[in-house]
C-alpha cells in the first residue's frame, strides 16, 4: 500500500512541477522595460492583414444589452441579421463588470469583447487583445473623430479597437420616495442621508472614481484633477467617503435585473444607474426618474476589441463592422440608452432626436464625463512628483470598503 | 429475504467448479493474492482522487505563494509570503473570516435544532408507511434548483414580499436583506442535509434500548437526553460537517439575499475572478481548507465519518 | 419508545412546521410562475399562463436540461465504479492508511465547492490545456465525479458492513470463483444501495452550480448555469420559475422510486 501512496504522491508532484514549469497564457511575448505614454509598453502583436472566409462562429463577451438576439424582447435584435448575412453563429456571454470581462478574456475562449476604458488597457498590456486594422472596417471612417485614437483604445498611434458609443453613469431615484427631485450627488454621499439603508451603488472598484468626482466639487483643496489619478492623500479621502457611505448602503448592484427589482420593490430608492435600467424599470411601471447631477459623473466609452488567440478573426472583424454600421449602432444605442459612435446612426434612430438627447455630438457635455479608465501608478493627470494608486490598490481598497 | 436469495445463488454456482477455464485460473490468482485484489480495487479511485483532486488542490495552494502583476494580471512565480501576510494583518480578512465562521456555526446549530425533532418524529413516532412518505417529502426539495430557492427567498424577504406582508398584521417587519437573511436562507437550503444523516442514525437505534430505558423508569425526556442523544451524536456531527462546510464556502446565497455583506466565499471568488488575483484567492481558500481539515481530523474520534 | 401524548403532539407539530418551512418558498415559486409581474412582486398582481407557454418553446432550457442530464449520468457512472471499488476495499480489508482513504474520499464534499472549483479550473488552464484537455462537458463530469464518489461510497459501505462477508466465503467454499461470487452473491446484495447512492449522486450533480461555474467554460451550459444567466434577464426570469416548479413536481417520481427500491429505509446516505 505504501508504494501505491508513493506513486500517487509522485504523480501529484509531477503535476505541481509541470505547473511551475508551464508558461502563463502568453509566455513568449516581448515585454520591453521602457514605459510608453500610458506607463506601459504593450506586447508586439500584429493586426490582421486581410479578411478571410468567415469561420462560422463568434464568441462574444459583452455588457448586457449590447448583443441582443431577440430573446430579451422579440423586437430587439441586431444579431440575427448579422448571422444571416455572414454565417457567423453568435454565442454571447454577458459580464456584469469590467473585471469579469478581463478575466473571461484571459481564458482565451472568446473572440471579441466590448471593453470599457478600465478594462481595455489591461487587456492590451497583457496581450489578450491585438491591434485592429481599421482599414478592414468599412464603417470606421464614419465614427465620430472625438472617439477615435483615445488613450483608452489606442497606444502610440496604434488602434486597438473600434468605438461602440459612450454614455454616462446617472443618478436614478424613486419619484415617490426621494423628494425634492435631486440634482446633486449629495443624496448618496451624505452621512446623514434620509435614505439610509436604501441607497445603492455600482459594485466595482471603479466606483472609487465616483467618490473622487464628488470630492472634486466638494473638497477642491484636495487638488484632484482627474478622478483616476489619485495620490495617497486623495485616495484616502475617497476611501473615507466610501466607508461612510457604506453604512447607508442597502445593496451594491452589478446585475441590472436585481437593480430593477430593487427599485420596483423600493428596497433601493436612489443610486447610480445606466439609462437602459431606467428605461426597463419605467416600462415595468416603476415610478423612477433619472438625472445627471451637477457635479458631473463618470461614464464609459466602450471599445470592441479582437482577442489575440481568436480562431474566428474574420467573423470578429465582420462583427466590429456590423455593430458600428448605422442601423445596428442606432438600434443598440437606443436600446441601451447611450450616444452612438457612428455619425450616420443619428439619422436611423426610431426616436428622431435620440442623438440630441444623448448629446452624441455635444463635446462640451462629455467634458463633464470622466470615462472609465484604468488607474495606473504613473499619474494620468500629468503629475510626475507623486505616484498614483494603481488598479491593484483600488481593488484591495474596494474589498476593505465593503467590509 | 436477502439471505435466502444469496444461498440460492451460491448453490447454482457450484456447477461451474468442474471446468477450469481462464476465468477460473484468474480467479484463483486473485483469491490467493489478497494484496493484489486490494490493490486492484484501490488503484482506480485513488489515482483519480489523488492525482486529479489532491493534485489540483496542491497546485492551487502552491500558487498562494506567488503574486500577480497588478496591471497586466500575469502571475509572478516568485515564492513569497506576501499573501499570507496580507491575510493576517489586514482587518478586512480577519473580520470576514470570523463573520463567515460565525454564520456557518449559526446555520449548523439552527439546522441541528430543527432537524433533530423532525428526524426523531420520522424514525420513532411515525408509522412505517408515513415514514417513507416523510422521507420523500424531505428529499424532494433537493431537486428544486438552489438558485431558484435563493431567489424565491429574495422575493419573499424584499420590501413588498411575503414575509413583510405576513408580519404586517402583528406590526412586525421582516429582517430584510443582510446577515440574518443569509442565515435563514442557508439554513433553509441545507436542512435536508442535516435531516437525512440524523434520521439514518436514529433509525439504527434499536427500539429495545428505548424500551429498556423506560422500563427502568426514565421518562421520555430523560430517555432522549441520556440514551438517544449520545447514540445519535455521531450522526448529528456528520450532518454538522455538511452544513458547516457548505456554509463556509458559499458565496451565491449571500449575493442574493445578503444585501451588502460579504463572506469568505465572496472574497475568494472576487479575487479568483473579477480581481484576477488567483494567488490571493488561493491564500484565502487555504483558510476554509485548514478549518475543515482540522474539523475532519477532530471528528474522526466521534465516529461521525462512518455516518456520512 | 413510549412517549406521552403531549410529546408526540409536540414532535408532530415540529415536523409540520419544518415541512411548512421547507415547502412554502416552493409554493411561492409555483405561484410566481403564474405572476404577470416580471419582478416577483407580492401579492401577485395577476395570473397568466404566458410564462408556461414560453418555457415550453424555450430551446435554451431544453438544451441545458439535456446537458445537465448527460453530465449527471457521466458523473454518476464514474462515481458508481470508483465508489464501489473503494468501499469494497475499505469494508473487506484491513490495511495501513484505511482511515486516510476514508478522509480522502470525503474531502471533495467536505471542502467548500469554491475551493474545488478554482483548484480544478486552475489545474485545467495551467497544466491540462497544453495537453489538449479543454473546458467542456468532460471537465464538468470530472468535477462532479469528485464529490459524487463519496455518496456512493457511503451507501455501499454501510450495506457491506451490514451484510458481512460470510455469504461470500460460503460461496467460494462451494467452489464458485471470484467473478461468479460477485455476480451471484455480492452484487444482488448491494444493488439497492447502488441505486440509492446513484440517485443521490445524480441529484447532487444535477443541481450543482459552484464547481460547474468554474469547470464548464464557454460552450457548456448545464441547467443551473442556464438558470443563473436567465434569472439576470428581465423577460426570462419568470420562465426560470416555471422550470423550477416543473423540476420539483417531476422529481417526486425518482425519489419515490428510490425509496421503494432500497430496503434501507433511510433512502440513502449523503
Amino acid at each position: 500500500m505504501n508504494s501505491k501512496v508513493l506513486v500517487a504522491v509522485a504523480a501529484a508532484a509531477a503535476l505541481v512541477l509541470s505547473a511551475c514549469g508551464g508558461g502563463a497564457d502568453d509566455g513568449g511575448e516581448d515585454k520591453a522595460t521602457t514605459a510608453g505614454d500610458q506607463g506601459f509598453t504593450p506586447p508586439k502583436l500584429k493586426a490582421l492583414d486581410k479578411l478571410g472566409t468567415p469561420e462560422g462562429e463568434l464568441n462574444i463577451v459583452a455588457w448586457a444589452g449590447y448583443v441582443e438576439d431577440g430573446s430579451t424582447d422579440p423586437a430587439v435584435d441586431w444579431v440575427t441579421p448579422f448571422e444571416e448575412e455572414t454565417g457567423c453563429q453568435v454565442n454571447v456571454k454577458t459580464a456584469p463588470t469590467s473585471d469579469d470581462m478581463v478575466n473571461l478574456m484571459k481564458t482565451g475562449q472568446y473572440d471579441v469583447v466590448s471593453a470599457s476604458g478600465d478594462a481595455s488597457l489591461r487587456l492590451i498590456a497583457s496581450g489578450d487583445v491585438e491591434p485592429v486594422n481599421t482599414d478592414l472596417i468599412t464603417n470606421y471612417p464614419d465614427v465620430f473623430e472625438a472617439l477615435k485614437m483615445k488613450p483608452w483604445n489606442s497606444v502610440d498611434g496604434t488602434a486597438y479597437g473600434v468605438p461602440h458609443g459612450r454614455g454616462a453613469n446617472l443618478l436614478m431615484y424613486r419619484t415617490d420616495e426621494v423628494k425634492p427631485a435631486p440634482d446633486s450627488w449629495d443624496v448618496v454621499w451624505d452621512a446623514d442621508s434620509p435614505y439610509k439603508g436604501k441607497i445603492t451603488a455600482y459594485d466595482s472598484p471603479i466606483y472609487i472614481a465616483d467618490a473622487a468626482v464628488y470630492l472634486m466639487a466638494t473638497q477642491p483643496d484636495l487638488g484632484i484633477e482627474n478622478p483616476y489619478a489619485l495620490d495617497d492623500k486623495q485616495f484616502q479621502a475617497a476611501i473615507d467617503l466610501l466607508k461612510t457611505q457604506n453604512a447607508n448602503i442597502g445593496e451594491y448592484w452589478s446585475d441590472y435585473t436585481k437593480e430593477i427589482q430593487s427599485f420596483k420593490n423600493a428596497d433601493s430608492v436612489v443610486g447610480t444607474t445606466w439609462q437602459i435600467i431606467v428605461n426597463l424599470a419605467q416600462a415595468d411601471k416603476a415610478p423612477v426618474d433619472v438625472v445627471l447631477p451637477k457635479e458631473g459623473s463618470t461614464g464609459w466609452s466602450d471599445t470592441w476589441m479582437v482577442a489575440t488567440k481568436s480562431a474566428n478573426k474574420t467573423c470578429a472583424y465582420k462583427w466590429l463592422d456590423h455593430i458600428i454600421s448605422p442601423t445596428a449602432n442606432a438600434q443598440v444605442s437606443e436600446w441601451f440608452g447611450e450616444a452612438p459612435s457612428n455619425a450616420k446612426a443619428c439619422a436611423e434612430t426610431a426616436v428622431k432626436n435620440h442623438c440630441e438627447i444623448f448629446h452624441a455630438e455635444d463635446e462640451a457635455y462629455f467634458d463633464q464625463i470622466w470615462y472609465w479608465t484604468t488607474p495606473i501608478s504613473q499619474c494620468i493627470d500629468g503629475r510626475t512628483d507623486v505616484k498614483c494608486k494603481d488598479y491593484g490598490d483600488w481593488t484591495t481598497a474596494w474589498q476593505e470598503i465593503k467590509g | 429475504m436477502a439471505g435466502d436469495q444469496g444461498l440460492n445463488n451460491v448453490v447454482t454456482t457450484v456447477r461451474e467448479a468442474r471446468q477450469p477455464s481462464l476465468t477460473r485460473r484468474l480467479s484463483g490468482v486473485l483469491h490467493r493474492h489478497r494484496r493484489l485484489r486490494l490493490a486492484l480495487l484501490l488503484v482506480a479511485p485513488m489515482v483519480v482522487l489523488v492525482v486529479v483532486y489532491l493534485g489540483a488542490l496542491a497546485v492551487l495552494l502552491v500558487s498562494a505563494f506567488w503574486t500577480t502583476d497588478d496591471f497586466t494580471g500575469q502571475v509572478v512565480r516568485e515564492g513569497t509570503l506576501d499573501n499570507f501576510r496580507q491575510l493576517v494583518t489586514s482587518d478586512v480578512y480577519r473580520a470576514v473570516t470570523f463573520r463567515t465562521v460565525g454564520v456557518a456555526a449559526a446555520v449548523t446549530v439552527i439546522c441541528a435544532v430543527l432537524a433533530f425533532p423532525m428526524a426523531l418524529y420520522m424514525s420513532k413516532v411515525a408509522s412505517p408507511r408515513r415514514r417513507k412518505l416523510l422521507v420523500v417529502a424531505v428529499l424532494t426539495p433537493l431537486w428544486a434548483s438552489y438558485l431558484v430557492k435563493a431567489f424565491a427567498w429574495r422575493a419573499m424577504l424584499s420590501g413588498d414580499g411575503v414575509v413583510n406582508w405576513a408580519l404586517a398584521p402583528i406590526g412586525l417587519e421582516g429582517p430584510g436583506f443582510g446577515l440574518t437573511a443569509t442565515i435563514i436562507v442557508l439554513t433553509y437550503l441545507w436542512l435536508p442535509f442535516m435531516v437525512l444523516p440524523v434520521y439514518a442514525g436514529l433509525e439504527r437505534l434499536p427500539d429495545s434500548l428505548l424500551e429498556a430505558s423506560s422500563d427502568l423508569g426514565a421518562g421520555a425526556g430523560r430517555t432522549v437526553r441520556s440514551v438517544v442523544l449520545p447514540l445519535a451524536f455521531p450522526a448529528v456531527v456528520a450532518g454538522a460537517i455538511f452544513t458547516f462546510s457548505l456554509s463556509l464556502g458559499d458565496y451565491i446565497a449571500v449575493q442574493i439575499v445578503g444585501g451588502k455583506s460579504q463572506l469568505l466565499g465572496n472574497l475568494i471568488q472576487g479575487n479568483a475572478g473579477a480581481a484576477n488575483n488567483l494567488p490571493l484567492a488561493a491564500a484565502l481558500a487555504a483558510v476554509p481548507v485548514l478549518i475543515m481539515v482540522v474539523l475532519l481530523l477532530g471528528v474522526r474520534r466521534t465516529g461521525a465519518l462512518e455516518n456520512l | 419508545m413510549r412517549l406521552s401524548a403531549r410529546a408526540r403532539a409536540g414532535l408532530a407539530a415540529v415536523m409540520v412546521l419544518g415541512l411548512a418551512f421547507v415547502y412554502v418558498p416552493l409554493v411561492v415559486v409555483l405561484i410566481s410562475s403564474f405572476n404577470t409581474d416580471r419582478t416577483f412582486g407580492w401579492p401577485p398582481s395577476g395570473l397568466t399562463f404566458e410564462w408556461w407557454s414560453r418555457a415550453w418553446d424555450n430551446p435554451g432550457a431544453r438544451t441545458a436540461l439535456a446537458t445537465s442530464v448527460k453530465a449527471g449520468l457521466g458523473a454518476t457512472a464514474i462515481a458508481l465504479v470508483l465508489g464501489t471499488m473503494a468501499s469494497f476495499a475499505v469494508a473487506r480489508y484491513r490495511f495501513f492508511g484505511r482511515d486516510a482513504v476514508s478522509i480522502l474520499i470525503v474531502l471533495p464534499i467536505a471542502l467548500p465547492g469554491i475551493v474545488t472549483g478554482i483548484a480544478l479550473s486552475n489545474a485545467i488552464s495551467t497544466t491540462l490545456s497544453p495537453l489538449g484537455v479543454s473546458f467542456g462537458l468532460f471537465t464538468v463530469i470530472v468535477g462532479h465525479a469528485t464529490f459524487c464518489v463519496v455518496v456512493v461510497y457511503n451507501n455501499v459501505l454501510a450495506r457491506l458492513r451490514r451484510t458481512g462477508g460470510s455469504l461470500e466465503e460460503a460461496s467460494m467454499d462451494l467452489g464458485a470463483d471470484v467473478f461468479a461470487t460477485f455476480r451471484h452473491v455480492t452484487f444482488p446484495a448491494v444493488r439497492s444501495a447502488l441505486v440509492a447512492g446513484g440517485l443521490l449522486a445524480f441529484a447532487l450533480s444535477f443541481d450543482e452550480i459552484i464547481v460547474t461555474t468554474f469547470t464548464a467554460g464557454a460552450s457548456v451550459q448545464t441547467l443551473p448555469l442556464w438558470i443563473f444567466t436567465n434569472l439576470a434577464r428581465p423577460n426570462q426570469a419568470p420562465v426560470v420559475n416555471v422550470v423550477a416548479a416543473l423540476l420539483v413536481v417531476l422529481s417526486v417520481v425518482p425519489v419515490w422510486l428510490a425509496q421503494r427500491i432500497s430496503s434501507d429505509p433511510a433512502g440513502g446516505r449523503i
